[in-house]
């Protein structure tokens, strides 16, 4: 059973947002990293794909009710970007290019869960699915994987993102159905 | 753990939850979608744009959710859906051919407190977007705006295949005036004797027939993704503020 509750298999990808699409070009593109210390982690575009880009297959879930299964997606795993930072918090908001905020436990970020996408499909991210590079976090919630993604930052308690305050869940697992609060 | 920041968001939004609905009337919008008036006793009210997921429950057990907006609700009364047929859809076209009155369902929500429009909230213009049935939370806040007396300018940029395929033509029409100018462009057929040219909306009639950026109108787009990705941008090029474009998407399933 790989559809959870409430969801439909499309073959397609929908897109949501909630405004324009940044246009972003990957030699002006930055990822930050803040942490408690103030300390900055930095990384180029060209910095992060030296990270190590890896293929990744998985399913995808939509809070819009669809559902993608088997998608080939390649991206930089977040346990290589958080190998250096020494943080005591738990939480994380991902900020992306646009104003745009999802929060996230750092443990569901790490242990080969969660990654920086690239590519999906074979190729580049395109800008309306939230290229250059966009959070993969696919077992949560799709608002989750926060498109356009430029910062995280370090939080030691849950504070709810963009989508969160207007009434999404604070973590949104869908094999429990966690759409709305 | 602190309790999380009290944004107004948080405090205005009515609460969502499941809802029993009893169809009360269904009637043809356009040729490929329904007008559905539900009766729902606890509906808790919904800001003008606001959607809900809309569940069906075969006799097996099997469930299927959807995601609609809502044309029109009041508070422990009546929701309005217009809700286009899908080619190769699971729950539209149960909803647009097979519904009756007196059939339930059940919702949940309103959902969405970020693609609304509240009266009294800012004095700043509006300019509406539609592309298609995307006109559906569009129309719910002019509805809104016509409801609440509001006097800030109202303007709606409806571009739609032909005359036939206008949801809430009448309703439309009847909310025009001084606080509400409505701007068709028909990318098919125009009626007989109208006087502009009949194709897809261009970033030229878009410029011509919205309010300016130096008004600092705040803005509404929704239609299909490919429609919003393009108005959004022109948008951006005429000088609006990524800020003041909300955007909401249909289709996909």
């Amino acid at each position: 059973m790989r559809l959870p509750p409430g969801q439909t298999l499309v073959q397609d990808w929908p897109v949501l947002s909630a405004g324009p699409t940044p246009q972003i070009d990957t030699a002006d593109w930055e990822l930050t990293l803040q942490d408690e210390t103030g300390a900055d982690h930095r990384w180029s575009w060209d910095e992060l794909l030296a990270l190590g880009v890896e293929d990744v297959t998985v399913d995808i879930h939509c809070v819009t009710h669809w559902s993608r299964l088997g998608m080939s997606w390649r991206g930089v795993s977040l346990d290589k970007v958080f190998e250096n930072v020494e943080s005591e918090h738990e939480y994380v908001m991902a900020h992306s290019y646009g104003g745009y905020t999802t929060n996230l436990p750092l443990e569901d970020l790490l242990d080969g869960k969660a990654w920086i996408a690239t590519e999906a499909d074979g190729g580049p991210l395109h800008p309306e699915h939230g290229g250059p590079a966009r959070l993969l976090v696919p077992h949560l919630y799709f608002w989750k994987s926060a498109k356009w993604l430029h910062g995280l930052t370090m939080m030691p308690d849950n504070e709810p993102g963009f989508w969160e305050q207007y009434g999404y869940h604070i973590y949104g697992d869908p094999w429990k159905e966690e759409r709305y609060w | 753990m602190s309790a999380p920041p009290v944004t107004p968001a948080l405090r205005l939004r009515p609460r969502s939850a499941w809802h029993v609905a009893t169809v009360v009337e269904t009637r043809r919008e356009t040729p490929t979608a329904a007008r559905l008036v539900l009766d729902v006793p606890t509906w808790p009210g919904a800001d003008a744009g606001s959607h809900l997921d809309l569940r069906l429950t075969a006799p097996d057990g099997y469930q299927a959710s959807r995601s609609y907006s809502i044309a029109s609700s009041t508070p422990h009364g009546q929701v309005v859906l217009a809700v286009d047929e899908l080619p190769d859809g699971e729950v539209s076209p149960f909803l647009v051919r097979e519904v009756r009155a007196g059939d339930q369902l059940e919702l949940h929500g309103p959902l969405g407190a970020f693609f609304v429009w509240r009266p009294g909230e800012s004095a700043r213009p509006v300019q509406l977007v539609a592309g298609g049935s995307g006109v559906v939370p569009l129309y719910a806040m002019a509805a809104a705006h016509g409801v609440a007396a509001d006097t800030t300018r109202f303007q709606l940029l409806y571009s739609v295949r032909t005359a036939a395929d206008t949801f809430f033509a009448d309703e439309l029409a009847a909310l025009t005036g001084p606080a509400f100018g409505l701007d068709v462009v028909y990318t098919r057929e125009a009626p007989d004797g109208w006087p502009d040219a009949v194709g897809r909306l261009t970033r030229e009639t878009l410029a011509a027939r919205t309010v300016p950026a130096v008004q600092r109108p705040r803005v509404y787009v929704c239609g299909s993704t490919g429609f919003v990705e393009a108005v959004a941008r022109w948008l951006q090029e005429l000088g609006h503020a990524a800020d003041d474009i909300h955007t909401e998407r249909f289709g996909g399933i």
